[in-house]
């Protein structure tokens, strides 16, 4: 038992001294861990793609490896051990929940690169965290929203009460109550990511209540096929992926995750040795969170409006949260003029003023 | 009421959403009276709404999809029928087992079928009776498969009460040596309520695919046969109440997230409990009141048959 | 034609024999379903039974395999015990989540202090949670004789719900910059259920497992509790002659599961998870029902189930990420395990015989 123990230690030593790339080959390893399984059609599948979009970049210099449907926590670490085992040079790990994993195994391994999506610690040089600016697209969808709107309530599909998703809220809000102040929103949370039965009955409900622009932050189309059915009357957006079957109507537009630019670039430049660690917050800017296009379903005018506006916030001449803006509770978050720091937006955990409801604690 | 809810649109919508899970727990009910566990109503779900799916894209007919959904979830019991009724295999775990092979071959199955809609299956047109006001929107504007689940109810019901089918399927989940002792074909009649069990789970799969969603993704069932094994016993095996516990659980469903849309200011965290606790509490206040309700499982619930001679 | 009889004792032979034979059956067909996928079978089944094992990262995987194989064991221990005397807890990952919650906000109550007595202290209050959750059901059934299945199982949901809001509310982390989750407990040394030494995979989650395994045995072979427990799920009425209180039974069954759930849960956060996320729990409850049976209700039979299974996942991981197949063909391929396993016992308890058509 001492003597395995040992060698173990040792072995474990060995790794650390070769950053486990002991399979050293002249192609590429670029290794993927997702937290749900890639046919979602939603989270998973956009990282998915921007996976394939490396292959097809690189050819025969790379090597692809994924493991789908990955829970968060001791299972993630494992597998990402493995891979850095197994040989993968650079390994994405594609969900918020494996954070505190990808610093321990990135510890243990120091040659191999580590991407994490949406995190914010680095706690080795290896480690690098991405994330994308999905409240660019949002603040796009209530500008389309707020003008749409014949019954001046608009809805959003909540998935749990964390900051990425309040920071959406906010920003379609915002931006619908600025071209309709007499718009309301309705929230729902569902408690879920994935779970379409239940996005279906969300989204359901809230036509009931007479809602019929529908926004959601869960990863399922079943929101959008609830809006088809009421023929024409409610209209709604693709999320993640473009959700292009549903075009022109209800779907009128999309936030498309497209990590493509972002993998090929990183895998890139681990193949010619410039890899460094970065924190990016890539937008529309970047072409990392991508407006799908916007349909003949709405009036040529708004399009142009919302078209503007995306090049607007691409340009960097437009933030969707430029002050003046209250939070909820009357109490004042940002002055005349004044723009949001990506700080205070990553730990959004207030509702901006006239939005009802709390958000779950 | 708060804010601007319809009781007639709330009515209506829990009706539907009730469907998937009240045909897997009229299947289940079946299975389990005649004497069989089967745990795995998930995965006869999964499989029916993946093969309905399939054949009704492929074939461009939602009442063949529906066929095809069916049949899919009858063709995976036919599994868990052989396992326990042949080879003599523990219920609970075969049920398991299913459930867990039925998500995984689903989704290889379903591997082309990302991202495509289904045809589309409309309202039953009853014509101008959707148009009388409450009634209409409750009782007329329903696919076929809200009617098809109620009618269901009853012939179940009837079945059991007076059919002497039902009798015997009864007598076999009562007591399998005294019925086989009277020369019923144990086995037989079991692998027959497992398939019927197998074939509505299939269809509850198939209306979410098709109807209730309708597309196909992996997971899509995402924890509704656990809830229809819940109404069976809820129901404390009648049909009716089966009946009635789908659509409690269904209309607590629906209605707080309509809450949630009205802004009705009751704490989220405990809307999304509630179909669950209330589910809990209206049992026991049930079970409580006649006492011995809950003893109302078949005496032979969950073992194995095998004739000595 | 074929006829099945019953053998008066089990076979000593076939019980160990079955597994074998159900594991090589498993490799033929699922063999053939990699090779429909366009897969190299050979090489699937390799990477799926023989790398974890004796491959070349052994050393690291067989740690893991405790790690993967503890929970599930502890878990369908104690739910054994319940399902030998007829009770139907399938709520243990309610369970496992509200043990989780108990200890960790214990732990977390008391960060930043050091003290030895921290991590024993959170284990007791795992077992309570999970406890206290168990009782749910377990009181109801005794008072208003509400059906423990449908209980324990919504128990599952609302503990996913109160998951949800400890990671996002009351125990979220107050450095985390307002993201989900809790502080994580492997910077907290007095609270942390870290490796008994470096890479051994076994924590003290495992030891408790293998403890558990002990306890159990003896209580069963030796205890007159454990008579009692077989006797109840035999024949309840019977029991009821002998002097078995069902109620008590009951509370206890269900008071076991919850705690051994419990502390599986807290052994698992405050270790490989490391802390409250909104997806902490992943399945090992429900896993640990097929666990049990898997290990036909013994002891010791549910601690070469529960390896058994770590294999198949950690196996599968590797089959995925080296080989690229599907998740669900994993996923598929353990189901195909599972039902040769369960359909070659027939051999243990049956003998087949050749026998001529007689007239019914």
């Amino acid at each position: 038992m001492k003597r395995r123990t040992l060698l173990a230690t040792a072995a474990l030593g060995l790794s650390l001294a070769f950053g486990g790339a002991a399979h050293a080959q002249d192609k590429t390893k670029a290794c993927f861990i997702y937290v749900g399984p890639i046919g979602d059609l939603g989270w998973s599948y956009q990282h998915h793609q921007g996976a394939l979009a490396v292959q097809k970049e690189f050819g025969d210099k790379v090597e692809l490896a994924w493991q789908e449907s990955v829970p968060e926590g001791a299972d993630a670490e494992r597998v990402m051990t493995q891979m850095a085992l197994g040989g993968c040079d650079i390994i994405f790990a594609t969900s918020f929940g494996y954070m505190d994993q990808v610093n321990a195994v990135a510890k243990k391994f120091p040659n191999v690169k580590f991407e994490h999506a949406t995190g914010f610690k680095r706690e080795s040089p290896n480690v690098s965290t991405y994330n994308a600016r999905f409240y660019e697209g949002r603040a796009v969808q209530g500008l389309i929203a707020g003008k749409m709107t014949k019954t001046n309530k608009i809805g959003y599909i909540g998935s749990f009460p964390i900051p990425e998703v309040v920071m959406g809220i906010n920003a379609y809000y915002l931006q619908a109550k600025k071209v309709n102040p007499n718009v309301e929103l309705s929230v729902v949370w569902a408690f879920t990511w994935f779970d379409p039965a239940k996005e279906a009955d969300a989204a359901k409900a809230m036509i009931e209540q007479g809602v019929d622009v529908i926004a959601a932050h869960t990863d399922s189309t079943a929101p959008l096929a609830e809006a088809a059915k009421s023929g024409g009357k409610v209209i709604g957006f693709g999320q993640a992926s473009d959700m292009a079957d549903y075009k022109p109507s209800p779907r009128v537009s999309s936030i498309i995750d497209n990590w493509a630019p972002y993998y090929v670039k990183r895998v890139g430049q681990v193949m010619d040795g410039t890899w460094d660690q970065v924190d990016v917050w890539a937008g529309i800017k970047e072409g990392e969170v991508e407006i799908g296009e916007i349909t003949d379903a709405i009036p040529a005018e708004l399009k142009a409006e919302a078209e503007a506006m995306r090049d607007a916030i691409a340009a960097g001449t437009y933030h969707p949260f430029t002050g003046p803006i209250k939070k909820q509770d009357g109490s004042d978050w940002l002055a005349e003029g004044a723009t949001a720091p990506d700080g205070d937006l990553l730990g959004m955990n207030f509702f901006v003023e006239g939005i009802k409801g709390d958000i779950p604690k | 009421m708060f804010g601007g809810i319809d009781p007639s649109l709330l009515i209506a919508s829990l009706m539907m959403a009730s469907v998937p899970i009240l045909l897997a727990a009229l299947g289940e009910l079946v299975v389990e009276k005649a004497g069989v566990l089967n745990l795995g109503v998930e995965g006869m779900m999964i499989m029916g709404a993946i093969c309905g799916f399939i054949t009704a894209v492929e074939t461009g007919s939602p009442m063949l999809g529906f066929l095809g959904g069916a049949v899919g979830g009858a063709a995976l019991s036919l599994l868990f029928a052989v396992l326990t009724q042949v080879m003599q295999a523990n219920q609970v775990a075969s049920g398991l087992a299913l459930t867990l092979f039925g998500i995984g071959f689903s989704s290889l199955l379903g591997q082309s079928y990302v991202g495509i809609k289904p045809p589309h299956l409309g309202a039953v047109p009853f014509g101008p009776l959707a148009d009388i006001p409450f009634f209409g929107k409750v009782l007329f504007g329903h696919d076929l498969f809200v009617y098809l689940s109620i009618a269901a109810v009853a012939a179940i019901w009837a079945f059991l009460k007076y059919a002497r089918g039902g009798l015997i399927l009864r007598a076999v989940g009562e007591s399998h040596d005294a019925a086989h002792a009277l020369g019923y074909k144990v086995v037989r009649i079991r692998v027959l309520a497992i398939a019927f069990g197998g074939a509505m789970a299939g269809l509850g799969g198939a209306y979410l695919s098709l109807i209730r969603v309708p597309q196909w993704v992996d997971g899509i069932t995402a924890g509704a046969g656990w809830i229809a094994l819940a109404i069976v016993v809820f129901a404390s095996w009648r049909p009716w109440r089966a009946l009635l516990g789908a659509w409690l659980f269904g209309g607590i469903t629906v209605l707080q997230l309509n809450l949630q849309a009205a802004q009705a200011g009751i704490p989220v965290e405990y809307l999304s409990m509630s179909p669950y606790v209330i589910t809990i509490l209206v049992l026991v206040l049930m079970s409580s009141g006649r006492g011995k309700t809950a003893l109302n499982a078949p005496a032979c619930l969950g073992q194995n048959f095998h004739a000595a001679r | 034609m074929l006829k099945l009889e019953r053998r008066p004792t089990p076979s000593q032979f076939w019980s160990r024999a079955t597994p074998v034979l159900a594991v090589a059956l498993t490799v033929v067909a699922g063999g053939i379903m990699f090779a429909l996928l366009g897969k190299n079978p050979f090489e699937a089944i390799r990477t799926i039974f023989w790398d974890p094992l004796f491959g070349e990262f052994a050393w690291y995987l067989r740690g893991q395999l405790m790690v993967k194989a503890g929970p599930l064991i502890l878990i369908a221990v104690g739910l054994s015990l319940g399902f030998r005397a007829g009770i139907w807890n399938i709520g243990a990952e309610g369970q496992y989540i509200m043990g989780a919650i108990a200890g960790a906000a214990l732990g977390l109550a008391v960060f930043p202090t050091e003290n030895r007595l921290i991590f024993p202290a959170m284990v007791m209050a795992g077992a309570l949670g999970g406890w206290a959750w168990a009782m749910i059901p377990a009181i109801l059934k005794t008072r208003f004789n509400t059906n423990e299945i449908l209980v324990s199982l919504m128990l599952v949901y609302v503990a996913q719900t109160v998951l949800a809001m400890a990671s996002t509310g009351f125990l979220r982390n107050p450095e985390g910059a307002g993201f989900p989750g809790s502080r994580n407990f492997s910077g907290y040394e007095a609270a942390r259920n870290g490796f008994l030494w470096e890479g051994a995979g076994l924590h003290w989650g495992g030891v408790m497992a293998l403890a558990t395994v002990v306890a159990a045995y003896v209580l069963l072979q030796r205890h007159i509790l454990g008579f009692q427990i077989k006797l109840s799920g035999q024949a309840p009425r019977a029991a009821r002659y002998a002097g078995v209180k069902p109620d008590r039974l009951v509370v206890l069954c269900l008071g076991v599961a919850g705690a051994l759930a419990g502390m599986a849960g807290l052994f698992e956060v405050s270790g490989p998870a490391g802390q409250i996320s909104i997806d902490f729990n992943s399945g090992y409850g429900f896993t640990a029902i097929i666990v049990a049976f898997l290990g036909r209700l013994n002891p010791v039979g549910i601690l070469f189930a529960g390896l058994l299974m770590a294999l198949t996942y950690i196996g599968g991981e590797m089959a995925a990420t080296n080989l690229g197949l599907p998740s669900a063909a994993i996923q598929a391929f353990q189901g195909m395990l599972l039902f040769f396993l369960l359909a070659c016992d027939l051999l243990t308890n049956f003998r087949i015989r050749l026998a001529k058509r007689e007239a019914h």
